[in-house]
């Protein structure tokens, strides 16, 4: 029989500490609506999607209800659309991501990711045509995300691609200047992206994977912060401890969530992503955990290790805890989505070179950042260019998803709304990185990509 | 299938028996009960099974929230499965 006390302690991490699941992602194969009529092709995606996840959000519903727990987002990922659209005879990727957005919109999803692109060591026809169709593609639709992969540990990092995103992250923020480039928001460019990754906004359904998959993201920042609170001043073995045996419990939940999720759609279980996924409520930030640890301001001094020890012990507690783990897995730090980021970064001590540092110890990269409008091409660039070498370097996903937003200058704040938030502007370096970017070309892999 | 319903609420006579009487009404059989007041706040925790409920398990959470309400009391009901999860390996 359970304890009284165990039994509240589980209401108190969803009543109290917002405990969540952050989403149910679909990943659905479309490599089979190939077809040399854009029309045509269009529509099988539709179809195809309609017809698998015709039944995901009412499931994920019925769980939340009768399991009691919120599951904030359901969610689909799709084949990159630069493969499924490489047969079709046209110049004009648009429609594709219109096909998409119909979807999402008829099955009622949060997001629709893969109107993606993989160019780590070279482009095809498509994979340009893609990218050049990205900024009207994030205007024109409400829930499809982008993200193209720029580099890998075993290719390199692709210059001539990281060069272009700089123009294609410049142009979809002035595509979207009315809403303060909002597209950007759902525009990720990655080193060593996942094939299974659930959350938005660099979800795609990789070329390896099944027909279609579920992919479960779990969250919990509310409920480590509220456990180490329950150890203060205690060395870092207890705080690892204690973070590990949190990540336990809440990963255990995402994997029964899946485990369900799975039975209900009749589609095989793929992975449960580990992450601490914050959102702007309070007390539900990362930053604020790392600030429970003895810092006084997330950013400051001993930032970088503090994330580090949570990030690897969200993974041991969190590993044990289910039978197959993937995506991203970690500690997410997306500036805008983070009530204490949002609090340090105003505050002047978390900057962007901070950040950087973070995200060689953390799950993935500079995330939701907000920079000035007047914020060059080449500068954007070399942001991505400098996440990629840490990403190809460290063999770990990095990414890059940043907004210049047109018009803002530093100190200003960028509303996203939603689970999105609002970043304040944040200062780039001015020295130019112009003739670096226009090179062009591969960076090799590095040394210990020659692993057989 | 069986249940956690756990009920909170400002103490007073008579929570236990119109909370027992709502499920008996539906069919719900309680396993067990563990009550105790924190805070000056009634708070009880049931171990119900629901085999025999009539309602599907989602309406029944609702319905359970709702008779809650009239009557001042925060009524939760929620799969077994999601505590066993957290607690039990």
């Amino acid at each position: 029989m359970l304890s009284r006390n165990e039994i509240l302690q589980t209401l108190n991490m969803i009543d109290q500490q917002h405990l969540d699941i952050r989403t149910i992602t679909m990943g659905i194969s479309l490599l089979s609506c190939a077809d040399p009529d854009p029309e045509a092709c269009c529509r099988k995606i539709y179809d195809k999607i309609c017809r698998k996840a015709e039944r995901l959000v009412p499931t994920g519903e019925a769980i939340e209800a009768e399991f009691g727990i919120p599951i904030v987002n359901k969610r689909i990922s799709v084949t990159p659309i630069a493969l499924v659209a490489a047969g079709c005879e046209t110049a004009d990727y648009v429609p594709f991501a219109k096909a998409l957005d119909r979807a999402a919109k008829t099955c009622g999803v949060n997001f629709i990711g893969g109107y993606s692109a993989l160019v780590q060591k070279g482009l095809t026809e498509a994979d340009k045509k893609l990218m050049n169709a990205v900024p009207e593609a994030l205007a024109v639709t409400d829930y499809v995300c982008s993200s193209v992969n720029v580099g890998s540990t075993k290719a390199g990092i692709n210059m001539d691609a990281v060069r272009y995103m700089g123009e294609v992250i410049k142009k979809t923020a002035q595509r979207t200047a009315d809403t303060a480039g909002f597209g950007c928001a759902k525009l990720v460019v990655f080193c060593n992206a996942v094939e299974d990754n659930p959350f938005m906004a660099g979800a795609f359904h990789g070329v390896g994977e099944a027909e279609s998959v579920i992919n479960v993201g779990v969250s919990g920042p509310g409920v480590v912060y509220h456990a180490l609170q329950s150890v203060k001043g205690q060395p870092f073995d207890v705080v690892a401890e204690t973070v590990k045996k949190t990540a336990f419990q809440i990963t255990r939940m995402g994997q029964l969530v899946a485990r369900e999720a799975s039975q209900r759609l009749d589609t095989p279980f793929g992975i449960v992503d580990l992450s601490l996924a914050p959102t702007p409520a309070v007390g539900d930030s990362v930053a604020r955990i790392l600030e429970e640890m003895g810092l006084e301001v997330c950013g400051t001094h001993g930032t970088t290790a503090a994330l580090a020890l949570l990030n690897d012990a969200v993974k041991k507690g969190g590993v044990m805890a289910s039978s197959h783990v993937g995506g991203l897995s970690g500690a997410f730090i997306p500036v805008s989505e983070d009530e204490g980021m949002i609090a340090a970064a105003q505050s002047g001590v978390l900057t962007l070179d901070k950040l950087e540092a973070m995200t060689c110890v953390c799950s993935v990269g500079l995330d939701m950042i907000a920079v000035p409008g007047d914020t060059t091409a080449a500068t954007i660039s070399a942001i991505i260019a400098d996440e990629a070498a840490i990403g190809m370097v460290n063999n770990k996903t990095t990414a890059v998803r940043i907004i210049p937003a047109p018009g803002k200058k530093v100190g200003d704040m960028v509303e996203m709304g939603g689970l999105l938030g609002s970043a304040p502007v944040m200062p780039v370096h001015r020295g130019s990185a112009e003739d670096f970017v226009a090179r062009g070309g591969r960076i090799p892999a590095p040394l210990h990509s020659l692993r057989n | 299938m069986r249940a956690i319903v756990t009920v909170i609420g400002k103490d007073r006579v008579g929570i236990i028996a119109e909370v027992c009487a709502l499920l008996a009404k539906n069919n719900i059989n309680v396993l067990d009960i563990s009550q105790t007041i924190l805070q000056d706040y009634f708070t009880m925790i049931m171990m119900v099974d629901t085999a025999a409920c009539d309602m599907p398990f989602a309406q029944m959470v609702q319905y359970l929230q709702e008779e809650g309400r009239k009557i001042g009391l925060n009524v939760h009901a929620q799969r077994e499965d999601i505590f066993n999860a957290m607690h039990r390996i």
